[in-house]
Formats: C-alpha cells, structure tokens, sequence
C-alpha cells in the first residue's frame, strides 16, 4: 500500500489479511489493489487457487469462513474470462477480501472451489452456464438457471441468443 | 409347522399350501421411486421443481431444478441505464421489493460516493422495515399452510394488505414500487403518512401475539417443525447462509448490526437468536421463531424511526440525486439484510458508460436454497415439506 494516504480500518484489516497470503504464496498472486469499495487481488497462477482457498479458509489469522459471493466474468479485450470471490471472516475476525482468478475465453477452465466452501458448489455452476468456463473438480457441472441444451453463454459480451428453441422462435 | 431355510435367499415372500410352506419369490428389496414435485406444486412456493429419489417415505436424495423463473435480469442491467435497473430489482424478491431496491441503491451509492440527506435515510428505513414485516407475513401465512393450517394464513394477509396499503400510498404501487432511487427517493411521503405508520404499529403489536398464539405455540406446528431439518452452525456459514436462516442456527449475524449501513447504527434493536429452550437450535421451528421475534423488532425501529424523523421544511427527496450517474471505474460488492437474508449487488463500471458493465445479484434464496440436497437427505416426505417452507424461497430471486 502507498504511503502518505489515509485508508479506512477495513481496508487496513483486508490488506493485513493479503500480507499472509502474499508471504505464502508470492509470485503466483498479484499484488493488492486497495481501493475503498472493493479490495482485491488476482491469482495470477490458476493452478494453486484451490489450495490458496484453503489456506485462506483454514489460517487462524484468515479464516475467511465465509463466501459471500462467486460472480463470473467476460473480459472480451483480454480474451479471457474469470471469476470474482467476495470472502468474508464472519463472526470470527470480521475482514473481508476479495480475490479473482481468470481463464481463457475458449475452453478455459478455473479449479473448483466446491469442496471448501458449499456456497461454490451452485455459484460455479451458475458462472458455467452463464460463462462457459469449466471447473475442474466440480461434482456436478452443469447447467443451473437455463435448460441442458440451451447453446450459448448468455452473459458473454458477444452473445446471440438462438434463432430457434424445440420449434419455439427465441428473439421475439 | 415344516421350519424353511430360508438362509442366502435375501428377503422372501412366503404362502402356505395345505401343510407346507412354499417360497413363491426371493430376493426381494425394496425399489427407489423417481418422485418429482413441482413445478407447480402448492408447497414449492413457486415454480420449484424436486425431484426426489424415495425409498418409500423417505427421501434418499432431493434436487432443486431451478430456472423456471429466469428472466435474464443480468442481462438486462447490462442494457439500461443505473437508475432504469431499481425496477428489475424489484422483480427480484417481490415480496420484499423496497429492501432489494434499498440494497441496490446503497450499492451504487458507495461507488459514487456521495451523500444522502438525512431525511431520505430514515424514510428508507421505514418502508424497509414495513415491507419485511409484511414478507414475514407471507413467510409465516404460508408456512402454516404448508403444515395444514389455514386460519393463521388469513390473519397474515389481513395485517399485511394494511402494510401494502400503506406503501401504495407513498409509492403508487402494490408491490413493484420503484421508491428508493439512487441518491434519494421517488417522492417524500404523504403529509400524514407517518400518523398512519403508528397507528399500524399499535394495531399490529397485539395481533402478531395473537398470531403467536394460533401458530407458534400451537402442538401440531410445533410437533411438525421440532427438530426437523436441523442445520450446524459451521455448515450453515460454510453453505453461505445468512438472515434468519443462519439466525435459526444460532449465529448472531445480522447485516444490519455486523456491517451497519443507511441509519441502523443508530437505532435500538435486538438481533434475535434461538436459545434452544424453546426449539432444537437450527431446526425449522427456530427458523419460524427466528421470523416471528423479527417483527417485533422491526416495529421497534419503525417507531424510533418516526421519532427521530426529521423535519420536512425545505426537503426535496430528489436533491441528492445525480443528473447523470456515470461512476468512476471500479468495483464494489454492496449488501444489505434482506428478510430472506443477505442480498448483495456485485457492479463494475468503465467509468465511461451509463450503463454497469457487469451487474450480478447475489440472491440469498439462491444460496439458502443450495443446501437443499444436504437437509432433505433420510428424511420423510411430509417433513421435506416443512423444510422447504422453512427456507422460505421466492423464486423470483432465485432464478432472478
């Protein structure tokens, strides 16, 4: 964090909570982005997400119990796609992070983080069906809001909703 | 009586024939039954489809099949202007729309980072409070229902059609009301509504201890709920739980106290949590009793609401509110204590457009309604009943 500015508690206790990550995990996350709404940082290897999700969930001075929310992501320019966690230590030590993994925007795949936390379990299979990006170790993804054999990623920037559904005329 | 070895044969069934005993099939086992409830089903509250794996009465496995109700509300936000989504936001959770636009207009409140006048703030409240008073009582009426009583159901919508009715007043609408816009509010409120708003507080405190008396203690609701569907502490955090579901299971967490926004700091309220005498702690009764306590003190703050209110003289409710709303880029996850929980917004701007470039809502029916698979597993098929009314889902929400 620069010196000189003036940050708000929260943001104080989530930067303490990175300096932990950050010392265990180094080079493979980014460095913290401290802003006031939503601080973050970006797991800049993929492959050790689910073991950071559980050092960040078991470490007595993380604890972060407690996954608030899973947001699948589409960033066209970049080519690729990701996800935002919003974490939380709830009862326990009351900081919050946020953290964002990517993948490719074609076949690219995120390691599920179902097995630490239940709430992941729909979220991702949400950011699947919405998204396209696939997470290995999931127990069972699959489309969750649209029907098995819809086509497309809806929210992807460049969607075109299918002319045609069993017979039924989609773009109305 | 000739004695049958009947051993290596799994179960068998038997009949007799003059003086013996004659094997007539082996191998017997009982067969799972595919039993899928819903979608229009009356104890799903909506479009909910179970589909259930039964072993006789008990269920081996029950999974939600959601998206009945998807309306592609992310989407949508995509595609309009931030003041022009309060009105989606509505359509989220239905019953409790003032609290989903409440949550929404705080969330990009704190990406713009401006102020609100006082005023607006316990306006805010109020309603708020009304209108998750007024969801409690379609939680309550309907749960009753679900277990087969049908009196505390029309108690219910009596009390709460006076609410709506005082919400239509102030907003033009039932239900969809469009009220709390970002920075400020549609309109101020009438000259006598808060008169009104006291005079409901009077009325309503000695009928929800009559509701309690019809319901909540009644032996066959409670015989029903006791011990059914009983969810940890630890598990309940680690399913994302939050509102009264996660107050039914004995954690003290109440948004409203633990990450305070709007006013709530200053106000005086009790964040009510099972003490096991009078329930098994994270059973469905807690649940029920969990809500039930809640309207109470939701009145509590109404009241103090209307003391403290500030004076009307020279208020506009559409001064705080931006001319244009562009927000600098960034990235803001906003939340706040809806009666069905946690309802958070995830919003990230470009700081070029009017539009949010992604706006995902995070539904608490959603995230309670996961743990689902986990509850309904060995239990009776009556009992599944109770524990989906026990969640209290809209599935507006959950599919959004």
């Amino acid at each position: 964090m620069e010196e000189g500015k003036v940050f708000s508690q929260s943001l104080q206790e989530s930067a303490a909570a990175y300096s932990i990550i950050q010392e265990k995990f180094g080079a493979a996350v980014s460095a913290l982005d401290a802003n006031e709404t939503m601080p973050f940082f970006e797991v800049v290897d993929p492959s050790l997400w689910t073991e950071i999700a559980l050092f960040m969930r078991e470490h007595p001075k993380l604890k972060f119990n407690y996954l608030a929310c899973l947001t699948g992501v589409d960033y066209p320019a970049d080519e690729k796609l990701g996800i935002i966690c919003n974490f939380e230590s709830l009862g326990l030590l009351n900081h919050k992070l946020s953290v964002k993994v990517k993948c490719a925007r074609n076949g690219g795949s995120i390691p599920s983080v179902a097995c630490v936390w239940h709430t992941a379990n729909w979220h991702e299979r949400e950011a699947y069906d919405m998204f396209g990006m696939t997470f290995t170790g999931h127990p069972e993804l699959k489309r969750i809001l649209c029907p098995d054999d819809w086509e497309g990623y809806p929210l992807r920037k460049d969607y075109k909703v299918q002319e045609q559904y069993h017979g039924i005329k989609v773009p109305y | 009586m000739q004695e049958l070895d009947t051993a290596g044969l799994g179960s068998v069934r038997v009949t007799r024939q003059s003086d013996k005993v004659v094997i007539i099939e082996k191998d017997l086992a009982t067969e799972q039954m595919v039993l899928a409830m819903g979608p229009q089903h009356p104890s799903t509250h909506g479009v909910l489809k179970l589909e259930c794996l039964t072993d006789g009465e008990v269920i081996t496995e029950a999974e939600p099949c959601l998206g009945y109700l998807h309306r592609c509300f992310e989407k949508c936000c995509e595609n309009v202007d931030y003041p022009a989504v309060v009105p989606y936001t509505d359509r989220l959770d239905y019953l409790a729309g003032m609290n989903s636009e409440f949550a929404y207009a705080i969330t990009v409140e704190k990406l713009l980072d401006i102020e609100i006048p006082r005023r607006v703030e316990f306006i805010r409240v109020i309603v708020a409070e009304l209108n998750r008073i007024a969801s409690h009582l379609v939680a309550i009426g309907t749960y009753g229902i679900d277990l087969g009583a049908f009196t505390p159901f029309l108690f219910c919508f009596r009390d709460r059609e006076i609410i709506l009715g005082l919400l239509e007043w102030a907003s033009g609408a039932r239900m969809l009301y469009n009220y709390i816009w970002v920075g400020g509010l549609a309109y101020d409120v009438p000259a006598d509504f808060l008169t009104r708003v006291k005079e409901f507080v009077n009325y309503f405190r000695p009928k929800a201890l009559e509701l309690c008396n019809l319901l909540t203690e009644n032996e066959i609701f409670v015989k029903r709920t006791w011990g059914i569907g009983i969810m940890p502490a630890d598990v309940a955090i680690n399913y994302g739980w939050s509102g009264p579901m996660l107050r039914g299971s004995g954690v003290k967490w109440d948004l409203r106290r633990n990450d305070p926004y709007s006013i709530y700091p200053e106000l005086d309220f009790k964040v009510p949590v099972p003490d096991g005498k009078h329930s098994v702690i994270g059973d469905c009764l807690s649940r029920h009793l969990v809500r039930a306590w809640e309207m109470d003190e939701s009145l509590k703050i109404i009241e103090q609401c209307i003391d403290k209110m500030p004076s009307a003289e020279g208020f506009n409710s559409r001064s705080a509110i931006p001319k244009r709303i562009r927000p600098k880029a960034g990235e803001v996850y906003g939340r706040a204590e809806n009666p069905r929980g946690e309802l958070g917004f995830y919003i990230e701007s470009d700081g070029k457009s009017t539009k949010p470039l992604r706006c995902k809502a995070r539904s608490s029916c959603f995230v309670n309604l996961s743990a689902m698979k986990d509850l309904s597993k060995g239990q009776l098929i009556p009992d599944l009943v109770a524990i989906i009314g026990s969640i209290d889902i809209v599935l507006g929400e959950v599919d959004r």
